[in-house]
């Protein structure tokens, strides 16, 4: 046995390492093509459909920033849904806690007025996640302390968050002019976006860099990615959220505090999802209006459910989701196929994801009865 | 013709071949034990027969007819039942509703309670395993729990029944009860195959005697052909020490002081009922007594989990009394629990992180608040090396141990700690031979370096060879002390299930008005 001692568990890395990103792959490509059957039974032309779809999302430069554009907050919310997870709490209320980072930064780009760049970018990201933790840390200390299910609150402290955005920026927050929303931050407020970074010579001279509206806020994105890799990783806090997350008990005897862990996870999760209501501000819509996010705190759920909560494999995953719905209105434009079937696609790759779930749910309970007959 | 006949069973996980061409007959009738070392492969290879796992190789046989087992209900169908250590229950259901829920539902169309209540009782007559049809499995004792599975093999028509380490938990009293069940059965016929880490078990039990090593099968002998002393020889490969030797000990400083302390368990019942002790350093001091009498409480309060309801306990001379898990570990106190499951391990951790829990926020293994993954390591292939923990690598996941090689785990992790309080509940559960003399030595040890040691055991074998002084605990009192020598396994028997604790129990009913409130 000892021989096999140095060679085996590299090969079993590779093993599950395939297994972990083959798996989702396998559940992406049977969700389109069980997509392409659904448009193909409506009567369209799935082919043309994808072909369009392709084209919008990846087809050139512009179309892969547009992809890039719509996968930034959803890296953020992937994040922050997975980093629950991992703890085992379910933030369903990232959307809530975007809205909530988003009026942080959309108050403060206004606000800071007139400070350089390196300075107001900072803080407003640093508040908006600050701003997210608080909006998470009411249902926090709600289920640390009488056990009130965070699907529940963090369910609701959405809704009061979404509300009162709506109504500041019908009422006091509210820019002059008819339309409700706040007041444009100023550009040393904005996440400039990638192809402002170089000159007109540079992108004639390397088209690829013609990244569109794609801004700055990936590279926070990625960033905070690797972030949040290195803490569940390598530090005491991520170590202690993936040991609550699987096993309270035992965490308990061990000395690590199940209460606290929970609060820490839930905020951390929260202030993740903050961060996504900011780069849509700072990078996108420059300031705050009702319908600034279109339900990417709930594709945050999907996207975690793909990367299985793996923050590395949020990047991926978002970029998916981000390049499905870039494509959509190519596909409608082009094809003649209805946005919606998008979200058809959207729910299958949900579908399959969970299905693989409930059935590795199966086999890890047969594994774990064989496991635990083990006297 | 044998009932169950297996050829050449291969079984190969990454790094370890669990069973390599593992052949094994059951006659009708007979009772086989299947013996071997921590990570023999006796699990595997009767979760293969099970249909738990599937084989790389090999087949098997039932009544001569190769029978293809995929699954638990294929094993099910050709008459095969297993029993596993860690019962699969439905806790709020009644006895009967769990068997009958074992048993597919479209195959008795509606399921008729009656008639399955009628079957139920009619079993346990027929085979002696004596139970109430209508309790509630929360209600049940573990023996009585594992009477239920077995009801439920016989009721689903087993004619084959694997025991997994069946005595594992059970009291002996428990374990004379089984005994008598299990020789029943092969009277009527069945047969079983009884895995267990006990030679006198095997010895009182076993028609024949099937010795595993490092998934081969090294050898088949009879009771009456050898002895525990052979049998361990055969398992280990080596000459064991059964009962370790100990010096004398001189007791120094006082470490663990507890006075008069009481502790409510889950339901809000008083569980610890005034009780006060002291450990000092360089001295083992058991707790023996039959399980739900307040041990696993008190254990609860001297670690932090669980809050006393009054009375103090001192670590030392400082008052840890309402300490938190926490405290107590860094005031040194190490705990063996109980439950390695629910308790000991983070099952989906690798062995590495495991080894860490606990200690995780202190140096080497991380300094504010950062991991120093080569410090786990050195750390971690140590521990698997001195405490013979048999796994391919420390970056295996937890749940893919063999049972005794995750209880060796935690011990490894408690008393590689060094502490200065060890609490140790059931340290050698699921251990063999070899290993419960190795993890003997090292108590020894730290009782040598002036250690102290609260072992709280239900093997009264270990508590005799192991302790200085001997608690014995009896609805939630301390009813009796024993020094080493003054004890045997009779008096505390005789003291562990209530013998002369008659006037106790009427105190306690007097000191009523706790017990009541709990009640209500
Ligand atoms: N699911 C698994 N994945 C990888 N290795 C496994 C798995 N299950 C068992 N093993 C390995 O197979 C070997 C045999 O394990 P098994 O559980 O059969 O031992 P055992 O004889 O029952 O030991 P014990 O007396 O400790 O219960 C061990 O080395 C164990 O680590
Ligand atoms: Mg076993």
């Amino acid at each position: 046995m000892s021989d096999s001692r140095e060679g085996l568990p590299a090969q079993r890395r590779w093993m599950t390492v395939l297994q972990k990103v083959g798996t989702p792959l396998v559940s992406a490509a049977l969700a389109v093509l069980v997509g392409s059957i659904i448009i193909w039974a409506s009567g369209y032309d799935a082919g043309a459909a994808f072909a369009a779809l392709f084209k919008g999302s990846l087809g050139g430069p512009k179309q892969i920033g547009d992809t890039i554009l719509r996968a930034i907050p959803l890296i953020f919310t992937g994040l922050a849904v997975g980093y629950g997870f991992r703890a085992g709490l379910f933030n369903i209320g990232a959307e809530g806690q975007l809205f909530l980072g988003g009026l942080a930064a959309a108050w403060l780009g206004v606000v800071l007025a007139g400070l350089p760049w390196i300075i107001v970018v900072p803080i407003m990201i640093i508040a908006s996640a600050l701003a997210g933790a608080a909006w998470a840390f009411i249902p926090a200390i709600l289920k640390a302390r009488i056990g009130a299910h965070e699907v529940i609150t963090t369910m609701m402290f959405t809704y009061i968050g979404r509300y009162l955005v709506s109504w500041l920026v019908i009422g006091p927050l509210k820019a002059p002019g008819q339309i409700p929303q706040t007041v444009a931050i100023p550009p040393e407020a904005q996440l400039p976006r990638i192809q402002e970074l170089f000159s007109a010579g540079t992108l004639e001279a390397l088209p690829f860099l013609q990244l569109g509206r794609a801004h700055l806020g990936i590279v926070v994105a990625v960033l905070m990615a690797v972030l949040v890799w290195v803490i569940l990783k390598y530090t005491t806090l991520g170590y202690e959220n993936r040991a609550v997350g699987f096993n309270p008990w035992a965490s308990e005897t061990a000395g690590i505090s199940v209460q606290w862990t929970t609060v820490k996870a839930l905020c951390i999760s929260g202030a993740l999802a903050g961060l996504a209501g900011s780069v849509e501000v700072m990078g996108v819509h420059h300031r705050l209006f009702d319908q600034f996010s279109s339900g990417f705190g709930f594709t945050g759920i999907a996207v975690a459910l793909l990367a299985k909560n793996h923050p590395i494999g949020v990047i991926p995953a978002a970029l998916l989701f981000g390049a499905l719905s870039a494509g959509a209105g190519t596909m409608q434009f082009e094809a003649d196929v209805p946005q919606k079937i998008i979200l058809i696609i959207q729910a299958l790759v949900i579908f399959f994801v969970a299905a693989e779930e409930i059935v590795l749910w199966f086999v890890r309970r047969r594994q774990k009865e064989a496991m635990s007959h083990a006297g | 013709m044998p009932v169950l006949e297996l050829r050449e069973i291969t079984k190969v996980f990454p790094g370890v071949i669990a069973n390599e061409r593992v052949s094994l007959e059951l006659e009708k009738g007979e009772i086989v034990a299947l013996l071997g070392e921590n990570g023999a492969g006796k699990t595997t290879l009767m979760n293969v027969v099970y249909g738990l796992l599937s084989a790389d190789g090999g087949e098997i046989l039932m009544d001569g007819e190769p029978a293809k087992i995929k699954s638990p209900r294929q094993a099910i169908d050709h008459g095969i039942g297993m029993v596993h250590q860690h019962f699969m229950l439905v806790e709020p259901l009644t006895v009967t509703e769990n068997i009958v829920l074992g048993r597919e539902p479209g195959r008795l169309g509606v399921i008729d309670f009656k008639i399955a209540r009628e079957r139920v009782i009619e079993i346990s007559q027929r085979y002696g395993l004596k139970i109430d049809p209508d309790a509630r499995i929360e209600d049940l004792s573990v023996g009585m729990q594992q009477r239920v599975e077995i009801l439920k093999a016989l009721f689903q028509g087993a004619r084959v029944l694997i025991l997994d380490e069946p005595t594992a938990v059970l009291t002996p009293q428990e374990v004379r009860e089984l005994f008598g069940v299990v020789r029943s059965l092969v009277d009527e016929g069945l047969s079983v195959v009884f895995i267990t880490h006990k030679l006198e078990e095997v010895m009182a039990v076993a028609d024949r005697i099937v010795v595993m090593r490092d998934g081969r099968v090294v050898g088949e002998t009879r009771p009456e052909d050898t002895d525990e002393i052979g049998l361990a020889r055969m398992m280990v490969g080596r000459d064991v020490v059964l009962r370790v030797e100990k010096p004398v000990s001189t007791c120094g400083d006082t470490v663990l002081e507890v006075s008069d302390l009481h502790a409510d368990d889950e339901r809000g019942l008083e569980a610890v009922k005034g009780v006060s002790f002291s450990v000092c350093g360089g001295e083992v001091v058991a707790v023996a007594g039959v399980s739900g009498n307040g041990q696993t409480e008190l254990v609860d309060c001297i670690v932090g989990l669980r809050r006393p309801t009054g009375g103090t306990m001192h670590l030392k001379g400082k008052d840890i009394t309402h300490a938190s898990a926490r405290s107590s570990i860094e005031a040194g106190v190490s705990h063996i629990p109980e439950d390695r499951h629910r308790r000991g391990l983070v099952l989906e951790f690798d062995l590495a992180e495991n080894l860490i829990l606990g200690d995780h926020r202190t140096p080497p293994y991380s300094t504010r608040g950062l991991l120093h993954p080569k410090a786990v390591t050195t750390m971690a292939r140590k521990r698997i090396d001195d405490y013979d923990v048999r796994t391919p690598s420390e970056k295996v996941i937890a749940s893919n141990l063999s049972g005794g090689n995750q209880q060796k785990l935690v011990v490894a992790r408690e008393i590689g700690r060094d502490p200065e309080l060890l609490v140790a509940a059931q340290p050698t559960r699921g251990l063999d031979v070899g290993a419960i003399e190795f993890v003997h030595r090292q108590i020894l040890d730290e009782r040598a370096e002036g250690k102290a040691v609260l072992l709280v055991s239900l093997e009264l074998e270990e508590v005799l060879s192991l302790a200085d002084r001997i608690l014995v605990m009896y609805e939630g009192r301390i009813v009796r002390e024993f020094t080493a020598d003054e004890a045997d396994e009779e008096t505390l028997g005789y003291y562990m299930t209530g013998g002369g604790g008659v006037k106790l129990d009427d105190d306690a009913r007097q000191a009523g008005p706790i017990e009541s409130g709990g009640d209500a």
